[in-house]
C-alpha cells in the first residue's frame, strides 16, 4: 500500500508545484518508489518542472476514462531511478476528475509504489478538494504573508473535515507546513512574518523552511526539479525537509542571513 | 537602495507586527465560525440587524463565541453598542 501525500495550499503560486517536485524526486533518491500526479486540470505545469513536457502523451484524464492504461500514461524520469510522473489533463472539464475515477487510479498506483505525491490545484474546489480527499497525509505549502497563512488555515480546516479520512471519522488528515519563499533579511528588518510567528499563528508542525532564491527559477527554467540543485540553499532546504518527511530529526536551516556585513557585526551582537 | 542607517534601526518593529496580531485575530475568528454550527453566520447577521432598528452600531459590535463546557454547549454574544476606540 502507498502513502498519499497531498501537497496543498489555497493560494495559488506559492510553490505547490515546486514542493511537489522537489518531495517527488526526493523520495525517489532516497531508493522509495514515487509516483507525482498533477491534478491541476487545465493547467498543467508539473511536467514543465520536473522537464518532461515533451514526453506526454496521455494524461490523468485519459486514465479516468479509459482512453489509456497507467502504463501507458506514466512517465519515466529520465533523471532519477524509482520516479514516475502523471501529468494533468489540459481538459477545460472541471467535472473530469470524478471521485469514482480518482480513487480507482490511486488504488491501481498504490499496488506499485511507496509513496503517491498529489500537486493539488489552487482554491478549495473540486480539484484541491480531490487531490486531498483520498491523502494519508498533507503538506501545506504557505509563504510568510498574510493571504497566503489564511489561505492556509482555510485549507487545514477543509483537510480535517472534507476528507475520506474525516468522513470516515478516522480523524483529521495529519497536516505540516512547508514555510517557502523565505527571505531571512526581510524577517529580520521586521518586514516578513518568521517561522515563529507562523507555527505560532497556525499552531502546527514545520516540516522544513525553504528560502526565497534564484535557483528555483533557474531549476524551473531548465526543467529540473531544484532539490537535484544541490549547491543551492532552496535545494539543501528540499533535502532537509524530505529527509525529516522521512521520520529524520534535522534543525531548520536558512532562517537567518549568513553573511552579516560589518555593520550588522557590530550592531545586532 | 537599503542605506546603512537601515542597521539602526532596532529589528521587529515594521509591518510583521501588525500582520502577525491581524492574522490571530481572523484565524481564531474563522476557525470558531468553521466549528460553529451553519447558522451562526446568519444568526450572527439578523442580530445586527435587530440591534440597528434601536441603535447605529458597526460590523464588529456583534462577536460571537461558541464554547464547549462539559456535555453544555454555551453561546456567548458580546454586543458592544460604543466603538471602543481604534488601537491601531
Ligand atoms: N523558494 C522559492 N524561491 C523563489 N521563487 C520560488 C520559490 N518557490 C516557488 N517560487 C516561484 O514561485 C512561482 C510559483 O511556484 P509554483 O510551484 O508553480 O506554485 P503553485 O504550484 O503553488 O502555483 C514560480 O515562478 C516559482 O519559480
Ligand atoms: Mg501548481
Amino acid at each position: 500500500m502507498a502513502r498519499i501525500v497531498v501537497i496543498t495550499s489555497g493560494k495559488g503560486g506559492v510553490g505547490k508545484t515546486t514542493t511537489s517536485a522537489a518531495l517527488a524526486t526526493g523520495l525517489a533518491l532516497e531508493g522509495r518508489k514515487t509516483a507525482v500526479i498533477d491534478f491541476d486540470v487545465g493547467l498543467r505545469n508539473l511536467d514543465l518542472i520536473m522537464g518532461c513536457e515533451r514526453r506526454v502523451v496521455y494524461d490523468f484524464v485519459n486514465v479516468i476514462n479509459g482512453d489509456a492504461n497507467l502504463r501507458q500514461a506514466l512517465i519515466k524520469d529520465k533523471r532519477t531511478d524509482n520516479l514516475f510522473i502523471l501529468p494533468a489533463s489540459q481538459t477545460r472539464d472541471k467535472d473530469a476528475l470524478t471521485e469514482a475515477g480518482v480513487e480507482k487510479v490511486l488504488d491501481e498506483l498504490s499496488q506499485e509504489f511507496e509513496y503517491i505525491v498529489c500537486d493539488s490545484p489552487a482554491g478549495i474546489e473540486r480539484g484541491a478538494l480531490m487531490a486531498a480527499y483520498f491523502a494519508d497525509e498533507a503538506i501545506v505549502v504557505t509563504n510568510p504573508e498574510v493571504s497566503s497563512v489564511r489561505d492556509s488555515d482555510r485549507m487545514l480546516g477543509i483537510l480535517s473535515s472534507k476528507t475520506r479520512k474525516a468522513e470516515r471519522g478516522e480523524g483529521g488528515l495529519p497536516a505540516r507546513l512547508l514555510l517557502t519563499r523565505y527571505a531571512p533579511e526581510r524577517v529580520e528588518r521586521g518586514e516578513m512574518l518568521s517561522m515563529e510567528d507562523v507555527t505560532e499563528i497556525l499552531s502546527i508542525d514545520m516540516l522544513g523552511v525553504v528560502p526565497e532564491s534564484q535557483s528555483v527559477l533557474n531549476a524551473s527554467n531548465a526543467g529540473m526539479p531544484v532539490i537535484l540543485d544541490e549547491e543551492s540553499d532552496a535545494g539543501q532546504a528540499y533535502r532537509d525537509a524530505v529527509a525529516r518527511f522521512l521520520g529524520e530529526d534535522r534543525p531548520h536551516r536558512f532562517l537567518s542571513t549568513q553573511k552579516k556585513g560589518l555593520f550588522g557585526r557590530l550592531f545586532r551582537g | 537602495m537599503k542605506g546603512i542607517f537601515d542597521y539602526f534601526r532596532s529589528p521587529r518593529q515594521g509591518s510583521a507586527k501588525v500582520a502577525k496580531e491581524r492574522l490571530q485575530v481572523i484565524v481564531a475568528r474563522e476557525r470558531s465560525h468553521r466549528s460553529g454550527p451553519d447558522y451562526l453566520p446568519a444568526l450572527h447577521r439578523e442580530l445586527l440587524e435587530v440591534i440597528r432598528k434601536y441603535v447605529q452600531v458597526g460590523d464588529e459590535a456583534v462577536q460571537m463565541s461558541l464554547e464547549n463546557q462539559g456535555n453544555c454547549e454555551i453561546l456567548e454574544v458580546n454586543i458592544t453598542l460604543s466603538e471602543p476606540e481604534r488601537q491601531e
